[in-house]
C-alpha cells in the first residue's frame, strides 16, 4: 500500500525490461535535485523484482517480495528497515549466497548465479579466527580468491605489507602480531574491516557492523569507514537499523518494509563530502534522520 | 603466596597420606596380603619382579598406542567427513552410536576368530573402543563453525573444503586434543583387555597368569605398573593438548 512512496526510484524500475545483464554500465539519468554528474554512473548491484522464500522458512512467507533495489558503481548505499525485514537476506541475495525465487540479481554486469567473489562482507560479529595472529586473519581471503591465492607464498611479503598499511588506515597500526582475543571489540571490528578489504573487492557488504559497539567507538568507526570509502572507490552496501549512521555514512538510504520486506522509500542524502561527525548536530540532519524515522514507523505500522 | 604454596603441596601430602595410612592399617589390623597386600609389600614385588613386568608393561605400552594411533587417524577422518556433510552425519550416526554401545570386551573372542592370538587382538581393541569420542569431537567442532564465517569466505568463492581446512579443522582442534585424553585412557583399557584375553604378553595376560597363580602380591604390582603407565600417557597428551592449542585456554576459568 505505500508503493507509490517510492518515488523516484521506484519509477525508473518500472521501465526496466526482465533482466538482460547486458543492460549495465549504461548511464543513467542524472536524478531530480542532484546538482551535477561528476562521471557517467553505471549500476552496480542490481536487484530486479526478487523474491525470496527460505527453503527452511517454516511459515513458507517471503523474506523478501517484489524488492526492487539499484546501486550505482563507487556509490555508499545503506537499507534501514524496522527488524526482521530482511535486509539480512538482501545481503546474502546480492553476494550469491542466496539465489531468488524470482526475479534476477546482477552484479558486476552479470546475473548472479554462483557466489560472487568480487565482494567483501563484514557483521556485527567481527568472527576473527582465534589461532590466527590479527594480520593472518585479515589475509585469511587471499587464500580464498584468485589470482591472490596461487600468488600468495611467492608474494607474502608485498601482502603483509599492504594488510599492515590498511591496518594504519583504520588505527590499528603496528597491532597485526597480536591475536584477535587480546584486542577490544572495536578494534577487532577494524581488523574484520580490514579482512573485508585486502583483496579490494569491487563490493563491500556490511551488515550492521557496528551494532555492537558502544557509541564513541561507533562514531569513530564511521569516520573510519568514510575514510576507507574515499580512498577505495569501492561500492558499499551497508545494512543497518541506525537511521544516523545511514545518514552520514550513504549517499543514498533505501527503507524497507516489514517482512515480506520491499524498498518503500529511496532517500538521496546530499551532504557534502568529506563529511563531518558535526553535521549529525546540523537541523538539516536531525531532519532527515526524523524523516527516515517517518518511514521505518509507517513500515512497521503496516507489519 | 601461602595458600600457593599449599595448592603445590597439597596432591603429595594427600597422595603420600593415602599410602602410609594403607600401611598403616594393614600392619595395625594385620590383614593378610592375600586380601590387601601393603604398599611396601607390593613395592617389593615390584622390585623383585622387575625385568618381567618391565616388558610386559613395554608391551601394552606398544599396543596402546599403535591402537590409539590407528584411533586418532582414523577418527580424524571420519570426524572431518561427518563434520563436513550433514547427510553423512545423519546417515551414520545411529550405526556409530550403536556399534559405541557394544561393550568391547565382547569384541574381543570375535577378533580371536580372526587373527588368532597375538599381536592383532589388543592394538584392534585398543583402537575400536577409543575412536568414538575423536569421532565425535572433531564432528562437532566442524559442524559448529559459525555461519558468518562461513558466508565470509563462501561470498569470496571458498569451497566446501577450503570452509573445513581453513576453519573447521583447525576450530574443532581444542575438541579434538580434550578427546585424546579419553582416547588414550580407553585405549589403554581396550589393549589390556585384548591381552588379557587373546595374548601371551602384555601386562592385561601377566594379570590373567597371576591370579590364576594366586600369586597376589604379582598382580599389586602389575596394577601399580598399570597405573604409573596410564598416568605417564595422559599426562602426555595433556601436555600436547596445552601447547597445541594455547589459544583455546584464554579463559579465567582454565587458569
Amino acid at each position: 500500500m505505500h508503493r507509490e512512496r517510492g518515488g523516484v526510484g521506484n519509477a525508473t524500475f518500472c521501465k526496466v525490461a526482465l533482466p538482460t545483464p547486458p543492460r549495465l554500465f549504461e548511464p543513467i539519468l542524472p536524478l531530480k535535485g542532484r546538482i551535477k554528474a561528476e562521471r557517467p554512473l553505471s549500476v552496480f548491484v542490481e536487484l530486479h523484482d526478487v523474491t525470496h522464500v527460505y527453503a527452511r522458512a517454516e511459515d513458507g512467507l517471503p523474506a523478501v517480495q517484489n524488492l526492487n533495489l539499484k546501486v550505482n558503481e563507487g556509490e555508499f548505499a545503506a537499507i534501514v528497515g524496522p527488524s526482521g525485514c530482511g535486509k539480512s537476506t538482501l545481503m546474502k541475495l546480492a553476494t550469491g549466497l542466496q539465489f531468488p525465487r524470482e526475479g534476477a540479481v546482477i552484479v558486476g554486469g552479470r546475473q548472479v548465479g554462483a557466489p560472487v567473489k568480487l565482494a567483501g562482507m563484514a557483521f556485527q560479529n567481527p568472527t576473527m579466527l582465534p589461532w590466527r595472529t590479527t594480520l593472518d586473519n585479515i589475509l585469511l581471503p587471499l587464500e580464498i580468491v584468485e589470482p591472490h591465492r596461487s600468488r600468495l607464498r611467492r608474494h607474502k611479503a608485498e601482502y603483509v605489507a599492504k594488510a599492515e598499511s590498511l591496518l594504519a588506515q583504520v588505527g590499528l597500526k603496528g597491532q597485526g602480531h597480536k591475536f584477535p582475543w587480546q584486542l577490544s571489540g572495536g578494534m577487532q571490528q577494524r581488523a574484520s574491516l580490514c579482512r573485508a578489504l585486502i583483496h579490494e573487492p569491487k563490493l563491500l557488504m556490511l551488515d550492521e557492523p557496528f551494532g555492537a559497539l558502544d557509541s564513541f567507538t561507533r562514531e569513530e568507526l564511521w569516520c573510519v569507514m568514510r575514510d576507507l570509502h574515499a580512498a577505495q572507490k569501492v561500492t558499499i552496501i551497508l545494512v543497518t537499523h541506525d537511521l544516523r549512521e545511514a545518514a552520514f555514512l550513504a549517499d543514498r538510504i533505501f527503507c524497507m518494509s516489514a517482512r515480506p520486506g520491499r524498498i518503500v522509500a529511496e532517500r538521496r542524502v546530499e551532504f557534502p563530502r568529506p563529511r563531518d561527525l558535526d553535521i549529525t548536530y546540523t537541523p538539516e540532519f536531525s531532519e532527515l534522520v526524523h524523516e527516515l524515522r517517518g518511514h521505518i514507523a509507517q513500515a512497521r505500522q503496516a507489519a | 603466596m601461602k595458600t600457593r604454596n599449599q595448592l603445590v603441596f597439597a596432591p603429595w601430602v594427600f597422595t603420600i597420606g593415602f599410602f602410609v595410612l594403607w600401611e598403616v592399617l594393614c600392619r595395625v589390623l594385620k590383614i593378610s596380603s592375600f586380601i590387601l597386600p601393603a604398599p611396601s609389600t607390593i613395592l617389593w614385588a615390584v622390585w623383585e619382579y622387575r625385568s618381567q613386568l618391565t616388558y610386559h608393561a613395554f608391551h601394552t605400552l606398544w599396543m596402546t598406542l599403535a591402537g590409539f594411533g590407528l584411533a586418532v587417524g582414523f577418527g580424524l577422518l571420519l570426524g572431518m567427513l561427518l563434520g563436513s556433510s550433514r547427510l553423512v552425519n545423519a546417515g551414520t550416526y545411529p550405526l556409530l552410536v550403536g556399534f559405541n554401545s557394544i561393550p568391547k570386551v565382547a569384541v574381543v573372542p570375535i577378533l580371536v576368530f580372526w587373527f588368532g592370538v597375538g599381536w592383532v587382538p589388543p592394538v584392534l581393541t585398543a583402537f575400536l573402543i577409543s575412536f568414538f569420542p575423536i569421532v565425535v569431537n572433531v564432528a562437532t567442532g566442524i559442524a559448529t563453525v559459525e555461519p558468518e564465517m562461513e558466508d565470509v569466505l563462501r561470498a569470496l568463492g571458498a569451497s566446501k573444503r577450503d570452509i573445513v581446512f581453513k576453519v573447521g579443522v583447525p576450530r574443532a582442534m581444542p575438541y579434538f586434543f580434550g578427546s585424546l585424553k579419553v582416547a588414550i585412557t580407553l585405549a589403554y583399557v581396550g589393549s589390556v583387555i585384548g591381552e588379557q584375553n587373546a595374548s601371551n604378553v602384555g601386562i592385561g595376560n601377566l594379570l590373567t597368569r597371576a591370579s590364576a597363580a594366586f600369586e597376589v602380591p604379582l598382580v599389586w604390582a602389575a596394577l601399580v605398573v598399570l597405573a604409573v603407565l596410564g598416568v605417564i600417557m595422559y599426562a602426555v597428551t595433556a601436555y600436547a593438548e596445552r601447547s597445541m592449542t594455547g589459544w583455546a585456554q584464554r579463559s579465567q576459568m582454565a587458569a
